[in-house]
């Protein structure tokens, strides 16, 4: 029995038992894309994918191991950290790119934006776990309370892409906590109405002389420059127009691997990272894109499987809102890159190349794995 | 456990909420695959043309960046073109091969493929990374007959930097470099990041920092068609690129030399102001540099020699350190004391050797004291005793309201980037400078220290040069400016810095007149004569000295204490008296007495200055000279007692100041 217990196979088993097959296999089948499409964008990063790859797996395994309690019970101490670390950033971080994001704690810079990404849901999470059985409005106002006061900080620094998609990860909560519909309509028309009078009075609105109070100028060129990329081909417009040729003139079965003129002949901007996606467009066509598509859709599948085999209410609410991050991550990307929503610095999910996003979407993965798992061994 | 209490209907609710988000979902990803669909199949034959014709590309024009030359047409900064020889790392398969088979046809030292690897982990994909400059015209020619065997190679003609005139002037002029992440971060955040496309360089210090702007000049447009390859075989279309604009400048290279050549090998600085009009004559900081070591990316070598060195030569002392400015004050106190009425000129007092306040003994240089002093005397003689008796007349607020607005204390403005505010000290000073509550506490002793220019007074020799003008030309605040003209070469057009003072002060004629008088005659017949003996010109003076180090209770001996504790030299002057054309502050650092070390440096400036004499020796240090008033600001402490602690401790040390910043 001992001998056994420590038999190479079945160690390798032990390790491998948290990890959920179906997840674990449509995660490869993204990750293979980020590798194919690197050694095409930036060959030379492949090693540092490399590693970034295989710290986000650890990171996923090591959640996908934990309990959901175990996970939850970080939810607290996780979210006033970084909510404490949000309002150091914002007294002593380190300015880069006109927005202060950076903490320098000595050894390395952190950013603990990213961090919210995860913290914010599992606190919402956890809350409603509190109250489960007698969520009322009061509830909905605290957790509106818990996601203003990360996302307001973020949005000083100030930094559009991160505070949207946590404030996306904190509505999804809510919305899942079954925040009445009488709340969500009128909200959302108003989103929309706002959105449609920038599209409508965009000419008027980007003259240089506007001041738009709540974006900041860098902002305001980005949500410009989308409503008419060909305003200043050598500057801002530059990369939507870009990308669209990229996108466009790949076809239905693109121009090959490593083939790509707009890729190779460096039109295509940040082309290893936020518009990575060009590239698969240009190389592998339709075909590509689409394939990608599913790919992304079947996750989204198994995300909410999960989430509605979930055990607790808490695991359902956190797994439907990881879900629904990971879907926000690849539309907002996809969007801005095609040309339908503003360039707002949103990474391909699992693809696009950069350590810390990585990492924070594969532990998602992992804490879906862990919900599932605890569904499977019948742990509450 | 929690599973089997959850209302039925609450999941119910969670399904039904999970069905619209997958609705949601299924929408917004039919959006994406009808977006693509439209981009790639309906609008394919478009974007397919679109994508061809971007093999017509749109290079970068770099224009040529501005000179700088000085206020006689001096080069100080010019450009000239030269051959490189770069690689294109993505065309060649085995880096350092290609290097070392390189290496046969051409010399590449160390150095270069140091500097290489530098440059490739800063540079984008597909650009080519230089790896050796200035290569001469046999060298180009042995490369392009064997250039069939290195694809991926190709020799580049580029623009480069030179600085002629080497460490002169260098941290007036400052230096380019090559563009790094945090410049890339200023050029977005300026909205520029199209104008700088192509460009390697961007100002790093000095003028080459402050007037970027101008000297960049905008970049031109090419269109070409490219190969397959990315190489450019035909132009199309052309808008050129404007040059950048050329600098002007009130400096005076002549005078700068005669300048730095008098500090000879030690430390200090010199501004020399034409108090007209606020134009920088000479702005000189000692030891300095070569700007042009900077151009192509300092060597570790040479930047550890430069910012380990404890001399600091990258450090601006001229505008970033600051001191005490010692007796130099004491011409500012004169005119306080006229202005507010707490003196007339005439009046006078006894000084026997010493001031007394709460209990204490202020010592005077002059064992048993300078006898009867009027305000004359004060400054020729420089008497402490009659500062001592002043600083507590006027009070602490009396001096700062007083020195404000003469500029002490705050950044005069100068378009040389990295100036220091300095510190005119004052009880809200000191609450907003110290935590503790008992050190926040201003001290009635403390007063008489600043009265005679120590204490926590620290100023920048800039301030210094700037509030003497001012006293000199009536009254007139300049903002400080090095360059005179912003020349736009292609239309020849001129946009002015503007001469107009910033502020008229209200200062008496026959005030300023009484103050200027007594500072003749400190070179006359005080303690500047030795320095000014036979000078064919009238020339006001005061002698200054700053303390670097208190010793307590022992008496200063110059030769007892390690050359870094020496006091520091300083001396203020102008000339010629009747007409002022030049004022200026010499500091000479741990230079000793005034009259000792900076005095004979304003005189062999003035001298080039006024009468063209030029010498290039550096001037001698005149041990016997004397300002009278050092020992004394030192045995001043002697014999304290009472609970009245002297700030000198807790003062921020003016050495201490301008080494912490390290480059």
């Amino acid at each position: 029995m001992t001998d056994q217990r420590f038999h190479p196979l079945n160690l390798l088993r032990a390790a491998l038992r948290p990890i959920d097959p179906v997840l674990f296999a449509l995660l490869a089948v993204i990750l293979g894309y980020a590798f194919v499409l690197m050694q095409s964008a930036s060959p030379e990063r492949i090693p540092s994918l490399l590693a970034n790859a295989a710290v986000a797996l650890s990171a996923m395994w090591l959640a996908a191991r934990l309990s959901p309690q175990r996970l939850l019970a970080l939810a607290l101490p996780l979210y006033a950290v970084g909510v404490l670390l949000l309002v150091a950033v914002d007294l002593f971080g380190e300015t880069s790119k006109g927005a202060t994001r950076w903490l320098d704690i000595g050894i390395t810079r952190i950013q603990p934006s990213e961090l919210m990404k995860i913290a914010m849901p599992l606190m919402l999470a956890w809350y409603f776990q509190q109250r489960e059985g007698q969520i009322g409005l009061r509830d909905f106002i605290v957790a509106g309370v818990l996601l203003v006061v990360p996302v307001g900080l973020i949005l000083v620094q100030p930094d559009l892409g991160t505070s949207l998609l946590v404030t996306a990860a904190g509505v999804y909560v809510i919305f899942f906590a079954g925040l009445s519909w009488k709340l969500i309509v009128p909200v959302a028309l108003v989103g929309i109405v706002g959105v449609g009078a920038i599209v409508g009075f965009g000419d008027q609105l980007c003259q240089p002389d506007v001041d738009w109070q709540v974006l900041r100028e860098y902002q305001k060129h980005r949500v410009c420059t989308l409503l008419d990329p060909t305003q200043d081909p050598l500057g801002k417009g530059f990369h939507i127009i870009q990308s669209t040729i990229a996108i466009g003139s790949g076809g239905v079965l693109g121009k090959g691997w490593m083939e790509g003129t707009q890729t190779h002949l460096s039109f295509i901007p940040e082309r290893h990272t936020d518009f990575i996606f060009s590239v698969l467009a240009e190389e592998f066509g339709l075909v590509g894109t689409l394939v990608l598509l599913a790919s992304y859709l079947l996750l989204l599948l198994r995300g909410f499987t999960i989430a509605l085999q979930a055990p607790s209410l808490a695991a359902r609410l956190l797994a439907g809102s990881i879900t629904m991050i990971f879907f926000t991550y690849a539309f907002v990307n996809m969007g801005m890159v095609s040309g339908i929503l503003p360039v707002v610095g949103v990474p391909l999910p699992f693809i696009s190349y950069g350590g810390t996003a990585l990492v924070t979407l594969c532990l998602g993965v992992g804490i879906l794995m862990s919900i599932q798992r605890s569904r499977a061994t019948g742990q509450g | 456990m929690t599973e089997f209490r959850t209302p039925d209907e609450e999941l119910a609710r969670f399904r039904r909420r999970v069905l619209v988000a997958g609705i949601f979902i299924v929408v917004c990803f039919g959006l994406l695959a009808a977006r693509f669909y439209f981009l790639q199949v309906v609008q394919y034959d478009y974007f397919h043309t679109r994508a061809e014709d971007n093999r017509i590309g749109l290079l970068p024009i770099v224009p040529n960046r501005g000179a700088i030359l000085d206020r006689n047409g001096v080069v100080l900064a010019r450009n000239f073109a030269a051959y490189t020889l770069e690689i294109t790392p993505s065309r060649v398969a085995d880096l350092d091969a290609a290097i070392d088979a390189l290496g046969e046809v051409i010399t590449i030292d160390a150095r270069d493929r140091r500097r290489f690897r530098k440059l490739l982990e800063e540079s984008r994909n597909f650009e080519s990374v230089p790896i050796r400059n200035r290569l001469s015209d046999e060298e180009v020619a042995r490369f392009v007959a064997r250039r069939y065997r290195f694809p991926g190679v190709e020799v580049r003609a580029r623009l480069f930097r030179d600085y002629p005139q080497g460490e002169l002037a260098s941290h007036v002029v400052g230096y380019i470099g090559r563009i790094n992440a945090r410049d890339e971060e200023r050029i977005e955040e300026r909205g520029e990041t199209a104008n700088y496309r192509g460009s390697d360089h961007i100002g790093k210090s000095g003028l080459e920092l402050s007037y970027e702007a101008d000297l960049h000049g905008v970049t031109g447009v090419e269109q070409v068609e490219v190969n397959a390859g990315g190489r450019a075989v035909r132009l199309i279309s052309r808008a050129p690129a404007t040059a950048g604009r050329d600098l002007e400048l009130t400096l005076d290279i002549e005078l700068q030399k005669v300048a730095e050549a008098a500090f000879g090998d030690r430390r200090g600085a010199l501004v020399a102001i034409d108090p007209r009009n606020g134009g920088i004559l000479a702005l000189a900081s000692k030891p300095t540099f070569d700007p042009n070591l900077f151009v192509d990316g300092i060597s570790t070598a040479d930047w550890s020699a430069l910012n380990d060195s404890p001399d600091h030569p990258l450090l601006n002392r001229a505008i970033y350190s600051t001191y005490p400015p010692g007796s130099t004050f004491k011409p500012f106190m004169a005119l306080a004391a006229l202005e507010t009425g707490k003196r007339t000129a005439k009046q006078t007092i006894a000084d026997p050797g010493y001031f007394m306040f709460a209990g204490r003994r202020f010592m005077d240089d002059k064992i048993g004291g300078h006898g009867t002093v009027d305000l004359h005397e004060s400054i020729v003689v420089s008497c402490n005793t009659y500062y001592y008796q002043l600083a507590n007349d006027l009070g602490i607020e009396g001096i700062a309201n007083f020195m404000a607005p003469l500029g002490f204390g705050s950044r005069t403005g100068i378009d040389i980037p990295g100036e220091a505010e300095g510190v005119l000290p004052s009880p809200a000073w000191k609450r907003g400078r110290f935590r503790k509550v008992e050190q926040q506490r201003w001290y009635g002793g403390e007063t008489i220290s600043v009265g005679i220019g120590q204490g926590y007074n620290a100023y920048t020799p800039l301030q210094l040069a700037n509030a003497l003008a001012t006293v000199v030309n009536g009254g007139k605040v300049f903002r400080p400016h090095v360059v005179r003209d912003v020349v736009d070469t292609a239309t020849g057009g001129r946009r002015v810095v503007e001469p107009a003072p910033l502020r008229q002060l209200p200062l008496k004629a026959e005030h300023l007149a009484a103050v200027r008088q007594a500072m003749v005659d400190v070179n006359k017949g005080g303690t500047g004569a030795r320095a000014f003996a036979g000078a064919p010109y009238s020339a006001g003076g005061k002698t200054g000295t700053a303390q670097v180090y208190s010793l307590k209770g022992s008496r200063y001996v110059a030769g007892r204490v390690t050359e870094r504790l020496r006091d520091h030299s300083w001396f203020i002057a102008y000339a010629p008296a009747e007409n002022p054309t030049i004022a200026l502050a010499v500091l000479v650092e741990n230079g000793g007495f005034g009259a000792q070390s900076a005095a004979p440096i304003a005189r062999r400036v003035i001298d080039y200055h006024l009468l063209g004499n030029r010498d290039s020796e550096p001037a001698r240090e005149d041990a016997d000279a004397r300002d009278g008033e050092a020992d004394d600001a030192h045995e001043g402490h002697d014999g304290q007692e009472g609970p009245v602690e002297h700030g000198q401790d807790t003062a921020p040390d003016a050495d201490l100041l301008h080494t912490e910043i390290g480059r």
